[in-house]
């Protein structure tokens, strides 16, 4: 049940690649979503979404009570009254569907990040990709481009492979390359694009060692939930994910928002 | 939409006359190139400078001079000239942009002090305690200019030290003496030296009060300021001058903790940080610091101008103390031992690791020491991707999210 008359909090995650906003009523309930493509103007498409996740919540602007903006473009959203790190939202949204210990796995559009969180939600320490795209949605946006397959059509591919084929290198650019070399050796798509997964997980697991449950989030995760089954099957462990997992970060900064209302 | 606030911060007074004996160095040497007057010799930045002073020699720092062309973003513009040589851009970006610098006959002295060209040498002095790229540096312009080149070799990952290395240090130090006199002309002054030798002492015991000012709440200066302020302890180390820098800032800070003045407005957190500066990047991150409401209290990079194991009175010895005793040439145990001691003093709430792409000498994350530091000291750890010179190697953004998630997590 709903109860969106004392107001809504507003989420908004804009990532490098996708914006996400989340509405929340004061239970806490989510109430209205959206996800659009960042693209080149942040402001517009935030507005854009907002509206749009405003209206399946079936609340005006007016309701909004409080805005928390976070992502690559958190200093580009006009309405919003503060920021907070995708870390730390990411964070407070998986602690919120899961109230407990946990490392979260986030996979994002530009950004790996693993997340220790304790029993009472504080992060204990987290770490981000270096510099470059290894092991992110970008990267397998770029593999999708050379193999000249739709994006939305790896998970199924990926599940399709009867022998997977392992990728050596650390480089997104020479990863490419490689890719051409294992077409030209007449490899299976399907086994080649399990080991493209295989080599974004491979990516996660190095930069950090997973302590208690885990749990996973991000917009590549929710597009291909096969990414879940095998980061299960290789590290032998449970691996919770949200319902909506691309939001989480929305969710978390619709969270705080909460909070700060509150103060 | 959410904008991040501006800082104002109180300045320091003594950064006039910290100017002008920056300004004066340049301005002596330039001279002496011009006239002849004075020999000039490069020196490592923790090379045997005390000795060369007390031979008459005027110093320039090479690596000073590749701060300076990290600090003034010329840096990343230069590299390529030298990696073009042969010089990996993996390598120490301090000798590739000072390489690039030579090549294509721009530097920041020319914008800072209208100086055409850094001093040529007469002779190059290196001393491997900082890494090995000191002395392939300092080799490539001994090749290019035919200029004489001498060093010393120090040992390297030292756990407890021996006499015998201490011995071998000063040995080495003194077999320089008659290299030395052949270029300058000079007979050895024994009674220079010490004096030399005195001057520095008693600038890092001063230098080393200065630091320490921060261990105040809150703290009157930062990391940042501190880089800026140890120019006269690198580049006029054994010097009158520059031991009279430190006798006019010390009282200055001292009346800032006395009054209570705060660097960083309203200080929340302290922290500590480990490596390099990213000079290209020092504004920007003191101000992102300070807007934050931390303050970065200490650092091992500005404790590394301390050497009061100097003596006057055994001036070979006591300078291969102090050059064998510093951080950058002990072991894993022994830094972790001294980032322990500095947390006692300095109460810090976390540590910043930057790992800088071409110094792994001087980036101590490599080999587990912030997840051992967390364990110890019970703090939180981040540890940033970057570089002393090489801004082709940063991230802004990402690294702007990783310090702001950092503090987020201090306050949960």
């Amino acid at each position: 049940m709903t109860n969106s008359s004392e107001g809504v909090f507003a989420g908004v995650d804009v990532g490098a690649s996708r914006t996400k906003v989340a509405i929340l009523d004061r239970e806490a309930n989510l109430i209205g979503h959206c996800v659009r493509k960042s693209g080149t103007d942040f402001s517009g498409t935030s507005e854009l979404c907002l509206d749009a996740a405003l209206l399946m919540a079936g609340v005006s602007r007016e309701a909004i009570r409080y805005c928390i903006s976070t992502g690559y473009g958190r200093k580009n959203v006009a309405f919003s009254s503060e920021t907070k790190t995708e870390i730390g939202c990411h964070a407070k949204g998986c602690y919120h569907y899961f109230p407990m210990a946990m490392t979260i796995i986030d996979i994002g559009g530009q950004d790996n990040k693993v997340i220790k969180i304790d029993d009472q939600g504080r992060r204990i320490n987290f770490k981000m990709n270096r510099k470059c795209a290894a092991g992110t949605g970008a990267f397998l946006e770029e593999m999708s481009a050379r193999l000249d397959i739709p994006l939305e059509d790896m998970d199924a591919l990926a599940r399709q492979s009867t022998e997977m084929v392992e990728l050596g290198s650390y480089c997104t650019v020479f990863s490419g390359t490689e890719v051409l070399e294992k077409i030209r050796q007449g490899k299976k798509v399907p086994d080649i694009v399990k080991g493209l997964f295989y080599s974004v997980i491979k990516r996660v697991l190095e930069m950090d060692s997973l302590t208690d449950r885990v749990a996973m989030t991000g917009g590549v995760v929710a597009h291909n939930p096969y990414l879940v089954d095998m980061v299960k099957e290789i590290t032998s462990r449970e691996v919770l994910v949200p319902e909506h997992p691309q939001l989480t970060g929305a969710v978390g900064a619709a969270l705080f928002a909460m909070e700060a209302a509150n103060r | 939409m959410t904008e991040e606030k501006k800082v104002t911060r109180k300045k320091i007074e003594a950064t006039r006359v910290c100017k002008k004996i920056m300004a004066d160095h340049f301005y002596e040497m330039d001279e002496a190139v011009k006239t002849g007057s004075r020999k000039i010799a490069w020196c490592t930045s923790v090379g045997p400078a005390e000795l060369l002073r007390g031979m008459g020699f005027l110093v320039y720092f090479p690596e000073n001079h590749g701060a300076m062309l990290g600090a003034t973003r010329m840096a990343t513009d230069l590299i390529p000239y030298a990696n073009a040589l042969g010089y990996s851009p993996d390598i120490c970006s301090y000798l590739t942009c000072d390489i690039g610098s030579y090549l294509q006959k721009k530097t920041p002295l020319t914008m800072a002090y209208n100086i055409e060209s850094v001093p040529r040498p007469d002779v190059l002095v290196f001393n491997t305690n900082q890494c090995r790229d000191v002395q392939d540096w300092f080799a490539w312009y001994s090749r290019e200019l035919n200029v004489p080149l001498v060093g010393v070799h120090t040992h390297r990952d030292i756990g407890d030290i021996e006499p015998i290395q201490i011995k071998d240090i000063a040995a080495q130090i003194e077999e320089l003496v008659p290299a030395l006199e052949a270029v300058s002309g000079e007979k050895f002054d024994m009674d220079r030296f010490k004096e030399a030798v005195g001057y520095s002492r008693r600038t890092s015991e001063l230098w080393r009060a200065c630091l320490e000012t921060a261990a105040a709440i809150p703290s009157p200066w930062t990391f940042f300021d501190a880089t800026i302020h140890m120019g006269p302890a690198v580049v006029a180390r054994g010097t009158r001058e520059g031991m009279e820098y430190y006798e006019l800032l010390l009282p200055e800070l001292k009346q800032r903790v006395k009054d209570g003045v705060a660097a960083v407005e309203g200080e929340r957190h302290r922290l500590y940080w480990e490596g390099m500066p990213i000079w290209g990047k020092l504004r920007p991150l003191s101000e992102q610091f300070s807007s934050l409401k931390a303050c970065v209290v200490a650092s091992t990079y500005c404790n590394s101008w301390i050497f009061d194991q100097l003596d006057p009175a055994r001036p070979f010895e006591s300078m291969a103390e102090a050059y064998t005793e510093l951080f950058i040439v002990r072991d894993e145990p022994f830094k972790e031992k001294y980032i322990s001691e500095c947390f006692e003093k300095f109460r810090f709430d976390g540590i910043v690791f930057h790992d800088a792409k071409t110094c792994p000498n001087n980036s101590n994350n490599r080999y587990g020491m912030p997840e051992r530091l967390s364990k110890k000291l019970g703090i939180p750890v981040l540890t940033i991707n970057g570089d002393l010179c090489d801004l082709r190697c940063y991230s802004e953004e990402q690294t702007k999210t990783n310090i702001e998630a950092f503090i987020e997590q201090l306050e949960e």
